[in-house]
């Protein structure tokens, strides 16, 4: 670990001056990932701005009927808040499907959404990676994980987000709250708050690296049921193979592309009246890798479309 | 020399009259653990403050360095030293053993320029703090010259060779035996590269008191450590102290000392102060030893009834090029199942990475995931219960070598297994059963591994407040061998157990060979009890020759132990009122165990059945253990709450060895794709939904005087391949490539139209 300085920011415009005045710095909330990133010196940066303690972690009610979510709100207040669990089940249990407990607690919302990839290579300061030093190369296109992009990947990067909870979210059309040391205020969907890798694998999302999310918002929820499905080796603490939220006619993957994927084929072919298998056939025509792994997704949205669709638990 | 016949007569431990044997006791040390006050080899106090190293390993598989600058890291802030070859202090060339008794020789760190494994140590930093030490090692410029190298074991196998010193082992005449069988199989099995994943990393703290150096650190060996350090320093023994009391996991992995404890002593030299070092997550993975990948061939030939006319068991495995090691998968075949016809053998092949090891059941673990698979899928063919197949070929005698049993409870094992894991409620058809989305399916397979008796000591002082301590050069490596050293003493001494203390861990202590192979409880355990057996002695003696004593003049042979007194009729007196007379310092023996000269007389064996219920989700391919549970014979238990947790733990290994465990090695660099605990996957809490086990009531006599048997490794025995044989009848898939994971058994699923 390199050494850096540390400071903890008294409120969020404290926090945006520091941002704006020190380059490369990172803000820490939770840590649970950039501490364990710069130890292994995959990120480096000369300053923490510890933004922890704002008070930015109230879950409220919005005017149009849904909810806001504080940045530093915990991943495990947001899967416990019993609006969330009422009506945003596919939220609670995809945020449960992430970590472990004792991450959960500490994992801020905003740091979530923040969290860079876990592709092994990226992970190994001795790699080459483009994201982590670009220009490297990608070792991952012939290497030896599984879980690569099949959507929006690049000739530079097939790495995928490791959040299950922005799955969820861009399922329901969340919108990140961002505001910078100008006073500007963002408000960018989930969706594509995330870069796809392109040229320029090293830099994942859009936000300056003086914006600072401040909140998360949820319209209310369409209507129809609710589906989240996580497939993974072990039961617990690890990253999605694939994943996938239903709400209503909405369908969202995760842990296929460098953001959670909205499938807009396969909701279109809902909207034509598509079958569970037709529709998500129709998003994995658009996918490119490896059969094996187009067939998981098409089968495991499928069946979650079908699930949300007859209302019953197979 | 003893005889297995001088343990046949009663005695306090199987006598168990206080009943401290077999008791369920909480760990010696376990509240010192969970309260965070268990100093562990990184955790010690220093005699002055510390300095802390961090070790620079190798990107680089095969090759030489052929230039290396240290000169930032040397300047950079708190550091104290850089060393790489060019600059170590002098150590014994490898291998070397000055003195011929040294368990274990030679084993410098940045030898020389020559690179023979990735993540091979090529730097050492020493710094004020962890933080320093670890970001000079970032400033650290090496340049390589790169040689060519055998890295993939599937894509070299052509590359192997026989195993040296072995040959394989042929009873009658296995090719005509299973060409005349009227049912056969003949499959290869895949069980992949595995780590030990300890939670405590390698780690040692050392300083010098003198000439001579004190070492804490974490090795499953006492002995060992102790002189390989020597070794390597080229200094004598004595001068080496070395202590390991507490250990986070070792499995195996920490069989053998690493560069850890070699450059925490060097650096403790040079600089005059305590050194700290400890190794990283990641050089867990890429730089301590793992157990090979292993691809084995299994052919049965039967007859229509079941019985097997011939066996082979054909393994294929890997170790480092300049590291011998050979996973003995094949070996337990020959004890577990008779046939006339017979081979079993290994080949292994060379390989440039790190170095192949002993990891929880070596040999087995991997070997029985294909043996107990091949019998599922012959039981299949012959129309037999997988159980009434095993039972068909239960051997009268060992089948190696024809020795009688100690005693082998495996049928019993698996009847009782059957009973109460509802055995009989399998559908016998693959795919038979669903709840909702999940195919559902049982499976079974038999366990077995040897037990084994090593030459062991150990110390015994009793004193005036009436405590006796235990003292041993043993390890307790989270097995809970504190706890039952302190039950054996307790009982043979008539002691309640809170006038009992252990102390081990020291190698200044009488010897042990540590923990490994599942010898540790009755090899340790016997030389406790045979040394409370001299206390015993030397304290009726006391008595009756001390005219203070109320047992003055009474014939020692007489005298019995009980509540903390020492017995004659009824006249008693305290053992706390006896060990004061004797002096100050109390009373103080030492005593030992040695294998019997006939013990090997006997086949020794502990066993079990493993029984699993697994969901396959048919959709993703998913496979969720539901239940699983195991009846095992392992000799009398000592502590019933202890052994099951090895049991259980065991099993545990087995559900990620089936499912989840695998590091490949990426061939473009010669390093492990995973090398952290989110990356390698070892199972979590919520793998093990339900999971139990029982063991037999049991006494082996001929195994030591306890009647004592090993559970370190046999739970692991047999319990992956009761998983995979779950997965075929949950979904008639028969995967033969461990682990199963999603990927693999969609595959399957959908090759066949599911």
């Amino acid at each position: 670990m390199k050494p850096f300085a540390f400071e903890r920011a008294r409120d969020v415009d404290h926090a945006l001056s520091l941002a704006a005045s020190s380059p490369g710095a990172r803000f820490l909330a939770g840590g649970t990932n950039i501490l364990d990133l710069m130890k292994l010196e995959i990120e480096q940066p000369p300053r923490l701005i510890d933004v922890g303690r704002l008070p930015l972690a109230e879950i409220s009610e919005t005017a149009s009927g849904g909810l806001r979510i504080g940045a530093l709100a915990t991943n495990t207040a947001v899967a416990s808040d019993p609006r969330v669990r009422r009506r945003y089940p596919a939220l609670a249990r995809a945020i449960l499907a992430g970590g472990s407990v004792q991450l959960r607690n500490k994992a801020s919302v905003g740091g979530n959404l923040m969290q860079r990839t876990r592709c092994p290579y990226f992970m190994d300061a001795a790699k080459p990676c483009n994201k982590r030093l670009p220009g490297s190369g990608c070792s991952a296109m012939e290497g030896l994980s599984s879980t690569l992009a099949l959507f929006g990947a690049s000739e530079m990067c097939v790495a995928v987000s490791p959040s299950d909870m922005s799955v969820a979210l861009a399922a329901f059309d969340a919108v990140a709250e961002t505001v910078r040391a100008d006073g500007s205020v963002q408000r960018r969907p989930v969706e594509t708050l995330h870069r796809l890798p392109g040229e320029a694998p090293q830099v994942d999302t859009d936000l300056a690296p003086d914006e600072l999310i401040l909140a998360v918002e949820l319209p209310p929820p369409p209507p129809g049921r609710q589906v989240w499905r996580k497939v993974r080796a072990r039961a617990s603490y690890t990253g999605a193979i694939a994943s996938v939220a239903v709400a209503g006619d909405r369908v969202a993957l995760g842990a296929v592309a460098a953001r959670p994927w909205r499938a807009r084929f396969t909701e279109a072919a809902l909207a034509d009246g598509a079958s569970p298998a037709e529709a998500a056939g129709a998003e994995l025509a658009h996918a490119d890798g490896p059969e094996s792994r187009k067939s998981l997704v098409r089968r495991l949205a499928a069946d979650a479309i079908r699930e949300a669709k007859e209302g019953a638990a197979s | 020399m003893s005889t297995v016949r001088d343990w046949a007569a009663p005695n306090p431990v199987t006598e168990n009259r206080s009943g401290l044997i077999g008791k369920p006791v909480d760990r010696y040390e376990g509240r010192l653990k969970v309260t965070g006050t268990a100093a562990y080899a990184y955790e010690v106090e220093t005699p002055a403050p510390p300095l802390y190293g961090h070790i620079v390993s190798s990107t680089l598989a095969k090759g030489r360095i052929t230039a290396i600058d240290t000169s930032a890291a040397a300047a950079a802030p708190g550091v104290v030293l850089a060393w790489s070859h060019l600059n170590v202090p002098a150590q014994a060339a490898r291998g070397t053993r000055l003195n011929p008794r040294s368990q274990r020789a030679s084993n410098p760190a940045l030898e020389s320029d020559r690179v023979e494994h990735y993540g091979q140590s090529v730097v050492f930093i020493l710094a004020d703090t962890p933080e320093n030490a670890r970001a000079a090692g970032g400033l650290v410029r090496i340049t390589y010259a790169a040689e060519d190298a055998d890295l993939d074991f599937l894509s070299s196998l052509d590359l192997a060779g026989p195993a040296p010193g072995e040959e394989d082992a042929r009873v009658g005449d296995f090719e005509a035996g299973y060409s005349a069988s009227e049912v056969t199989v003949d499959d290869t099995w895949f069980s992949p590269l595995q780590n030990h994943a300890q939670m405590e990393p390698c780690a040692t703290t050392a300083w010098w008191e003198g000439d001579k150096v004190v070492v804490h650190t974490s090795i499953q060996m006492v002995k060992g450590g102790q002189h390989a350090l020597a070794e390597t320093l080229g200094i004598p023994s004595d001068r080496v102290r070395l202590f390991t009391r507490y250990i986070g996991g070792g499995f195996g992995g920490k069989g053998q000392a690493y560069d850890d404890l070699t450059l925490a002593a060097l650096a403790a030299r040079e600089s005059g102060r305590p050194v700290r070092v400890a190794y990283t997550r990641q050089q867990m993975f890429q730089a301590t030893i793992h157990r090979p990948a292993v691809q084995m061939r299994v052919r049965l030939g039967a007859d229509r009834s079941g019985r097997l006319n011939a066996m082979a068991l054909e393994a294929v495995t890997h170790c480092a090029r300049n590291a011998p090691f050979v996973e003995h998968a094949a070996s337990f075949a020959r004890n577990l199942y008779a046939a006339p016809h017979r081979l079993t053998g290994h080949r292994l092949v060379l390989l440039d990475i790190p170095h192949a090891g002993a990891m929880r059941a070596p040999g087995e673990a991997p070997g029985m995931l294909s043996l107990e698979c091949a019998m599922d899928e012959l039981a299949e063919k012959l129309g037999l219960d997988p159980i009434e197949l095993r039972i068909r070929n239960e051997p009268e005698v060992d089948p190696d070598n024809a020795k009688p049993f100690s005693v082998r409870q495996l049928v019993r094992c698996m009847q009782e297994g059957a009973q109460q894991f509802g055995w009989s409620r399998r559908h016998p058809t693959p795919g038979a059963v669903r709840d909702g989305r999940w195919y559902v399916g049982m499976g079974m397979a038999t366990a077995i591994r040897g037990n084994f008796l090593l030459p062991a000591k150990a110390g015994l002082r009793l004193t005036g407040d009436g405590l006796a301590t235990l003292t041993q050069g043993m390890t307790d490596i989270g097995t809970g061998t504190y706890t039952i050293l302190a039950q054996i003493t307790g009982e043979t001494l008539g002691l309640p157990l809170d006038q009992v203390r252990v102390e081990l861990g020291d190698s200044d202590m009488p010897p042990a060979p540590g923990s490994g192979g599942q010898f540790g409880a009755a090899t340790a355990g016997s030389a406790a009890y045979e040394t409370a057996m001299v206390m015993r002695r030397r304290l009726s003696e006391l008595a009756a020759g001390d005219p203070r004593s109320p047992l003055y003049g009474e014939d020692p042979t007489l005298m019995d132990f009980a509540n903390g007194n020492i017995v004659l009729g009824n006249r008693s007196e305290s053992l706390a009122a006896l060990a004061s007379r004797a002096g100050p310092e109390g009373v103080y023996v030492e005593g030992g165990i040695s294998p019997a000269a006939d013990a090997r007389d006997w086949s020794q064996h502990t066993y079990g059945a493993q029984f699993a219920e697994v969901g396959v989700d048919s959709v993703t391919g998913e496979v969720r253990l539901r239940r699983m549970f195991g009846v095992f014979a392992a000799g009398r238990i000592l502590n019933a709450k202890l052994a099951k947790s090895q049991i259980t733990g065991g099993m545990i290994w087995g559900v990620g060895a089936a499912l989840t465990e695998s590091n490949p090695v990426d061939p473009r660099f010669g390093s492990f794709l995973h090398q952290d605990l989110g990356g390698y996957l070892a199972p979590v809490h919520a793998d093990i939904v339900n999971l139990d086990a029982v063991l037999l009531d049991e006494a082996d006599d001929k195994a030591n005087p306890m009647g004592i048997k090993g559970v370190g490794e046999l739970g692991i025995c047999g319990a992956g391949a009761a998983i995979a044989n779950a997965v075929y009848n949950a979904c008639g898939v028969r995967l033969r490539d461990y682990p199963l994971t999603p990927d693999k058994v969609l595959a399957a699923l959908e090759a066949k139209g599911l």
